[in-house]
């Protein structure tokens, strides 16, 4: 298009990563006011700028190397950003105690879930590590099972309920797969990517009997934890679960939770700040990992400014307050309003079927291919939803990721899209597909 | 409960750095000095981190003023930057997705900035051609290193990879190999010649590896960490050569480049080099070269997965593209660059003096890099003392330098050093004034050390 080829469209609408700025999404004004401040402390002479931000870069800068965000921090995170975290995850999870010492600042959720997998990946042919991870999953998880040589256990998600997870299912995975490996980690997206699912208690609970009968550790990937908007769903921690269900558990059950700044409602995915919590570590295991992270020097000292924020925002008595929850209820309901829309379009399409899109920045609809697109696909050497979304691509210019790519059940066929467009463009793109889908299915037929 | 024989046994045989024995201390300490404990010290001297920030060296208002910008776009309405910080800004927005710094970029970075890291590399090696598809921005040079090495060792491999490293040698490095499952095969700088690469040493080490691994890379560092030499351009050419034929992955790590001192001292890249032998051994040599933003005079450390920060690929553009004679920001960028350019000679300068003419201690001089090496000659009951206490003898005496003296710097054991030898190393990029005092202290110190042990 650059060069002037003619297309049957104007723009490429990119809906394939959960990267809400490149959509569009503004940053919240608070974060990057604080974040300037930090970096051009001359700023903080600026009357512009109002007292609660400068009082947040000063405390940030006074925790500082030389009162410079370019210095090193401790590898392990600043201390002071440590303790707001912990202050966050007890105020979140309703007083349960959270200490410092056990969060590990990281450049992303990322950078810490595949330094958790590296520490316990160990052993040899049928006793090397096994790691369950869920059908559909977020493609870091096996790219990291791969590289670092680990087994990987799948368990198949519920389509036919609202993508819940069940302990039968989790049994079979885990049983027919003490033959080759010793199973030893359990990993859980909640709320879900691709699948948009947000668990019932029940369910979590459900999560850590198992996990306590296998012997298993826990891996909770949170970093949807505010992107939740169906009627009827809430967002229930994995500790705050654990520590209700009492001492038998919550001083048994090892855990490590983690959280993002790419997210949420802030999505600052370009400053990679992250960070984990861990629960019930042995402290030798643990001593071992705070020895890991010293080897990447220090997660980057924006990202960590950024996080202290988010656990630290404006409070209702403080002068940004209104203006910041403004922001942020304006990003969450705009989410929840196109989590809505596109499950109601999508499920007016017949071929499509979509879940409820309870949280998250995705939906991931199942899409029926007639027999003959199939046998174009394999005769084509290409993945069926691959070549679905190719051609769409090609057709409407839009950029969508196929269910291949996140594992489904054999001889089911899905998209990933994000919800992430601007509503009118979002509404845009919802009726080019339900037109591209009924154009297909009569091409194929 | 996961129990220690669970764990990766690569993580197990990680080396624990005797420097994080000293850093607890060191947290000990502040908290007993905010408590008013009394102390022949008011604050610790950190200089154990290649950190210059965290050493009083200022950041550089121009890259700072581009970066609160790209921040907060807001900064830009009226006359507050000057025009060339604007527009340096708005360049790099618009080449964000989005127009935001908080968006993914491309995993090999934002294309417009590799783009003129390719410009930086032809310009520094006299015109030898950069391809910006050879281009790789991640967050740090550490990270680069890792996932090069992730590429080049197969922990599966039997006999195991090896990977030829020289001694001394910074941490995170033997850090990482170990963790990747990849046999660390030493080479010994010499220091009586200045730190000198020598050949010989390199195939001996390359003999010694024989029946015990398969060296695949040579690791070299140039300037020096911990050691502060650099190399000439006659020994980065012996090392290609070494290389070539003993077909070698050349791993270059080339951090300190803008941290060169001597006045006959001329930082030579590898790849320049490699350029000018041309072929046969331009076109055979595989070779990666590492460079950072953090240790050049801006000194930030950005730390730079899905993509390296975006702040610290901003931040990396400035570094290759400063503000340029007729720039509003000309002046006062060239003034800011000079200071802690001078500073840091004079840094160099002064430790030379100090180190020098205390008893005990004999420095190479510094011609690059960010630290000084100093060797330590312990007194025979000091060595016994700290065999007693069980640990290496220059722990010993950097924890008594620590407590006594609130100074905070790393033992030569964390590097590696001939046997029988001892080391100590600090940062000299600092504010002229705590360099003064880091040496006030530490000679104090010494003598007394000295004479207790002697």
């Amino acid at each position: 298009m650059g060069k002037g080829v003619k297309k049957p469209f104007t723009e490429v609408i990119k809906a394939n990563i959960g990267d809400a700025h490149a959509m569009g999404q503004r940053p919240i004004t608070f974060f990057r006011q604080v974040l300037a401040l930090c970096s051009y402390p001359e700023l903080l002479e600026d009357n512009k700028f109002p007292e609660d931000a400068k009082k947040r870069a000063r405390r940030i800068l006074d925790a500082c190397g030389g009162h410079s965000i370019g210095a090193y921090s401790a590898s392990q995170g600043i201390e002071c950003i440590r303790q707001d975290v912990a202050c966050y995850i007890e105020r979140r999870d309703g007083g349960i105690p959270s200490n410092p010492d056990n969060i590990y600042l990281s450049t992303g959720a990322s950078d810490a879930i595949v330094t958790i997998l590296k520490l316990l990946v160990c052993g040899e042919g049928r006793d090397r590590t096994g790691v369950m991870i869920s059908i559909p999953q977020y493609p870091l998880y096996s790219a990291a099972l791969a590289d670092l040589g680990a087994v990987q256990i799948s368990y198949y998600l519920d389509e036919d309920n609202c993508w819940s997870l069940n302990s039968a299912e989790l049994g079979r995975a885990l049983n027919e797969a003490k033959q080759r490996c010793k199973p030893r980690v359990l990993c859980i997206i909640n709320p879900g990517n691709p699948t948009g699912q947000v668990q019932s208690r029940q369910c979590i609970e459900d999560v850590i009997r198992f996990a306590k009968e296998e012997h298993l550790f826990l891996m909770a990937d949170e970093v949807y934890q505010d992107n939740v908007y169906a009627e009827g769903c809430k967002f229930h921690s994995f500790k705050k679960v654990l520590f209700e269900m009492g001492p038998e558990y919550s001083s048994t059950v090892e855990m490590a939770s983690f959280h993002s700044t790419s997210k949420c409602y802030m999505g600052e995915c370009g400053f990679r700040g992250g960070y984990m919590e861990v629960i019930n570590m042995d402290p030798e295991v643990k001593a071992q990992l705070t020895k890991l992270v010293s080897v990447r020097l220090c997660p980057p000292v924006p990202g960590q400014a950024l996080l202290d924020l988010v656990v630290n925002p404006p409070q209702p008595n403080e002068p940004s307050y209104t203006s910041f929850m403004k922001e942020r209820t304006a990003v969450l309901a705009a989410l929840a309003e196109k989590a809505r829309l596109t499950e109601e379009i999508f499920n007016t399409v017949p071929g499509i079927t979509c879940n409820p899109v309870q949280g998250a920045m995705y939906t991931f609809p199942r899409i029926t291919l007639p027999q003959k697109a199939i046998d174009k696909a394999k005769a084509d050497g290409v993945v069926p939803d691959m070549f679905y979304c190719m051609k769409l691509l090609e057709e409407e210019g839009i950029c969508l990721v196929p269910g291949s790519g996140f594992g489904q059940r054999e001889g089911t066929f899905h998209f990933r899209m994000t919800i992430l467009p601007p509503t009118e463009k979002l509404k845009v793109v919802l009726q080019k597909i339900r037109d591209f889908h009924s154009r297909f299915t009569s091409e194929f037929s | 409960m996961s129990v220690l024989q669970e764990i990766s046994s690569n993580v197990r045989n990680m080396k624990q750095l005797e420097n994080s024995v000293l850093a607890r201390r060191t947290t000990q300490i502040k908290e007993e000095l905010r408590q008013g404990v009394r102390k022949s010290y008011k604050e610790v001297i950190d200089v154990s981190w290649g950190d210059p920030h965290k050493a009083g060296v200022k950041p550089l208002s121009f890259v700072r003023q581009v970066l609160a910008a790209c921040l907060y776009p807001q900064l830009m309405d009226g006359d507050k930057l000057l025009v060339d910080v604007r527009q340096r800004a708005q360049r790099l927005l618009k080449a964000c997705t989005g127009g935001s710094v908080g968006s993914y970029s491309a995993t090999a970075g934002i294309p417009e900035i590799v783009q003129r890291v390719s410009e930086f590399i032809m310009r520094r090696d006299g015109g030898v051609p950069s391809h910006p598809e050879n281009i790789y921005i991640c967050p740090g040079s550490q990270w680069a290193l890792t996932n090069i090495l992730t590429v080049l060792v197969n922990p599966k491999a039997s006999p195991r990879t090896g990977v030829l490293t020289p001694v001394p040698c910074h941490s995170t490095t033997v850090l990482s190999l170990t963790m990747l499952g990849a046999v660390v095969v030493p080479y010994y700088l010499r220091e009586e010649s200045g730190w000198a690469l020598e050949v010989e040493e390199l195939q001996r080490a390359l003999d010694s590896a024989k029946g015990v691994c398969n060296p695949l890379a040579l690791y070299v560092i140039n300037p020096g960490n911990p050691a502060g030499y650099v190399q000439s351009r006659k020994s980065v050419q012996e090392v290609i050569q070494f290389a070539a034929e003993k077909r070698l992955f050349l791993l270059a790590d080339e951090v300190y480049q803008e941290c060169v001192y001597g006045e006959k001292t001329e930082f030579v890249s590898y790849k320049r080099a490699l350029a000018e032998m041309g072929p046969p051994l331009s076109d055979r040599v595989e070779l990666a070269s590492f460079h950072t933003a953090s240790k050049s005079l801006m000194g930030d450390l950005f730390s730079t997965n899905a993509c390296a920060p975006v702040l610290g690929q901003i931040a990396l553009d400035v570094m290759m593209n400063p503000p340029q004679p007729g720039d509003p920001s000309y002046h006062l960028y060239v003034k800011e660059t000079q200071h802690i350019r001078t500073s840091v000679a004079e840094n160099v300068k002064r430790v030379d003096e100090v180190i020098n003419s205390l008893p005990g201690f004999s420095c190479q001089l510094v011609e690059g890099g960010a630290f000084a090496f100093p060797r330590l000659f312990l007194p025979p009951k000091a060595t016994k003392r700290a065999e007693e206490a069980g640990m290496p003898p220059d722990t010993f005496y950097c924890l008594r330098l620590l407590e006594e003296a609130g100074v905070l710097l790393s033992p030569g054991t964390d590097y590696g050093q001939k046997e029988g030898t001892y080391h100590i190393r600090f940062c000299i990029m600092t504010s002229l004034d705590i360099m003064e005092e880091l040496l006030r202290r530490l000679s104090i110190f010494h003598k007394r050390f000295m004479k207790e042990f002697s």
